[in-house]
């Protein structure tokens, strides 16, 4: 079992389930991504996930768009997101994985890419726009390396390619919510809980839901029929209004959602 | 038989890479493409409409006046800039329009750069009453407003996009994200032979009726096939187009021209396959323009329709076999040709067009006296009067047109003093 399953497995036995945090390696600033990143882990995340800025993020709402694109004019580069997630790794225990539009690490080389990621002690990668159809390199150096390779699951997956995603994904499957892009909303899609049954019949043991979740409310209620829920713009929306403080009080206050 | 070609790849080039979220709508599609496709009353209803609405089939027109300043080759232009809408970019649009129709889809998203695919999809939404809204970056709002209100006068909501360079590029990605969300009940009606399959294939074969055409009346023309067909290439709908009826007749050359904005050699040019290399963008593997870490990089071009850091796979594969030819030509170079064509021929070429145009002169110059020449005239260039009038100088400064009106003034009030008794 992988580290990422782990924790998600422990906080399943432990609590209602995990929560996954997400944050863009450099904004406002690498280092405060960094100090925004290790709050979370202070205050009740199982997961982190660190996303790549990348120049066309077709998966993102305005909140992240915003906050990687100010990233990349201050210069990001990816040698920034080895080194976060070999400063984050060391000063806490939880595992980090990346999220990352697939041209990055295709032109930095799969096989480079994922042996810098396990050098730096990073567990796996989310790809939003990779499916697992097109990715026999990257299968093949996870393999190799033992980073998890987290795909994603739609609503609107048939059932044959949601077999598919929890075949081919490590770690945990990527339930996206609602058919929609990231950012906060009031109400979690219905679908959702859908998705994830359909996974439990695809032979999912490690289902987590990702998109729209802003609350400690919608983490319990997502935790209820999923293995972790996964929050990102709002810890976005924390750390660019209020700096790490905010983001340390908003996972602090969203992981009450996980206790049973 | 490279004809033959059905994707999703055209060599290591092409594929799938989006969200998942938008797979089992590519696969609705692709169904209902290949469905539609061997249904002679899908045909038949495509036909119908290009002939009685589009103004199908295009002419052909040799241009002798132009041809003197390209080596005294035999020049001869592929019409596209007279179907309705004023460019090719109908053909495809009306395709889509009726698969979206077949799928029952009642809202069409597209994006656009110049505004000619905007307005054709518009015009569509109109023509079967379906809700259309159309991404524009918000550069290309300014450059071609025209375009705008042309799009909002046909009903469609033309949404302003601020993100990123603020071009074609960022509104395909809103595009996207707008089909994301609203899948079921919205087609993405992609306006160039990018993105994700079955897109790439689609759109090249609904504009396949370009050089079909052009390929018959250029052989009733002349006697014998061209020795060579070009094309401006952003996206590189058009070229495909008129390209693909040529594929497998090895004595014609194909030309694409892709935009080299100040210079293929400068920071600011949209030469993606001249300068670009192989990565990820907006669906499929194909040549963008990336810096080392993968980021695209932002294109310049002063043609809105080819200011693209992206073209599509099918080209890149073209490419590489060394089937077709790819080459830069400046905004200089494109702008002086549009001029030519307008003063040697009576035609005012889109600017997009006006590269193929620039290209054809430097080729003639090359194939010589006895060669026949190809262009394909992909539209018109209306929508480019304000850039082309600021960038010649045709229209009279607020100054110069001030001064004007106070000597007109002056003269009116003087004659008004010397004939007092006139005006009774």
């Amino acid at each position: 079992m992988s580290a990422v399953e782990e924790a998600i497995a422990q906080a399943n036995r432990d609590r209602a389930g995990a929560l996954i945090g997400y944050l863009p390696v450099g904004f406002p600033t690498v280092a405060e991504s960094i100090e925004a990143a290790v709050a979370l882990a202070e205050n009740g995340v199982d997961v982190i996930e660190l996303g790549l800025p990348y120049s066309d993020p077709v998966m993102d709402g305005p909140a992240i768009q915003k906050a990687t694109q100010l990233a990349l004019s201050n210069g990001f580069r990816l040698q920034d997101g080895f080194d976060a997630v070999a400063e984050i790794t060391s000063r806490v225990s939880t595992p980090v994985v990346l999220m990352s539009y697939w041209n990055p690490i295709m032109q930095y080389g799969v096989d480079r890419f994922a042996d810098e990621l396990k050098a730096a002690g990073g567990a796996g990668i989310i790809t939003p726009d990779l499916v697992s159809d097109e990715a026999t390199e990257w299968i093949a150096a996870s393999e190799r390396t033992g980073l998890d390779r987290i795909f994603l699951a739609a609503p609107s997956s048939s059932d044959e390619r949601l077999v598919r995603a929890v075949e081919a994904s490590t770690g945990f499957v990527y339930a996206v919510s609602t058919m929609g892009i990231t950012g906060a909303r009031s109400d979690v899609d219905i679908a959702a809980k859908t998705l994830v049954a359909r996974l439990r019949e695809a032979g999912s043991t490690s289902a987590c839901v990702g998109l729209g979740i802003s609350t400690a409310e919608q983490v319990r209620e997502v935790l209820t029929y999923a293995d972790g829920a996964i929050v990102g713009s709002v810890f976005v929306s924390a750390l660019s209004s209020g700096g790490v403080d905010a983001v340390a009080k908003t996972a602090a206050s969203l992981s009450t959602g996980t206790l049973a | 038989m490279l004809k033959d070609e059905l994707g999703p790849y055209f060599g290591e080039f092409g594929g799938r890479f989006v969200p998942e979220s938008l797979i089992a709508a590519l696969d609705e599609l692709d169904a209902a493409y290949n469905e539609a496709k061997n249904d002679p009353e899908f045909a038949a209803e495509l036909a119908e409409l290009h002939a009685s609405y589009t103004g199908r089939p295009s002419i052909i027109t040799e241009i002798p006046r132009f041809a003197e300043h390209a080596g005294g080759a035999r020049i001869i232009l592929k019409r596209e800039d007279l179907n309705h809408t004023g460019s090719h970019k109908i053909n495809n649009v009306l395709g889509q329009a009726l698969l979206a129709r077949r799928l029952g889809k009642t809202r069409l998203i597209a994006e656009t750069g110049a505004g000619q695919h905007g307005v054709a999809t518009a015009t569509a939404a109109a023509l079967f009453g379906m809700s259309c809204v159309v991404y524009m970056g918000e550069v290309d709002t300014e450059r071609q407003a025209l375009n705008v209100a042309r799009m909002r006068l046909l009903g469609a909501e033309v949404i302003p996009v601020t993100a990123g360079s603020r071009t074609l590029k960022d509104a395909i990605n809103e595009g996207l994200r707008d089909w994301v969300a609203n899948v079921d009940d919205s087609h993405y009606l992609m306006g160039t032979v990018a993105g994700p399959h079955p897109f790439p294939v689609m759109v090249r074969d609904f504009h396949r009726v370009i050089g079909d055409e052009a390929r018959e009346q250029v052989v009733k023309l002349t006697g014998a096939l061209p020795d060579a067909v070009v094309a401006c290439v952003g996206g590189g709908s058009n070229a495909m187009g008129i390209f693909h009826a040529f594929l497998d007749d090895a004595d014609v050359a194909l030309y694409g021209y892709e935009a080299a904005g100040e210079g293929h050699l400068t920071e600011r040019h949209a030469a993606t396959l001249t300068r670009g290399r192989p990565g990820v963008l907006h669906g499929a593997r194909s040549y963008m323009l990336q810096d080392a870490e993968g980021q695209t990089i932002e294109s310049h071009s002063i043609s809105a329709g080819l200011d693209y850091p992206g073209v599509g796979p099918e080209h890149s594969w073209l490419k590489d076999i060394g089937r077709a030819n790819y080459e830069p030509i400046t905004d200089a170079e494109a702008m002086e040709a549009l001029r030519l064509l307008s003063r040697t021929e009576g035609i005012i070429p889109a600017i997009e067009s006006a590269h193929a145009l620039a290209g054809a002169i430097k080729l003639g110059k090359e194939l010589g006296p006895d060669s026949v020449i190809l262009v394909n005239l992909s539209g018109r260039g209306d929508k480019d009067m304000e850039t082309a009038a600021e960038y010649f100088d045709l229209i009279d400064s607020a100054e110069k047109a001030a001064a004007a009106d106070k000597k007109a003034s002056d003269k009116k009030a003087a004659d008004e003093q010397n004939a007092p008794g006139e005006k009774a």
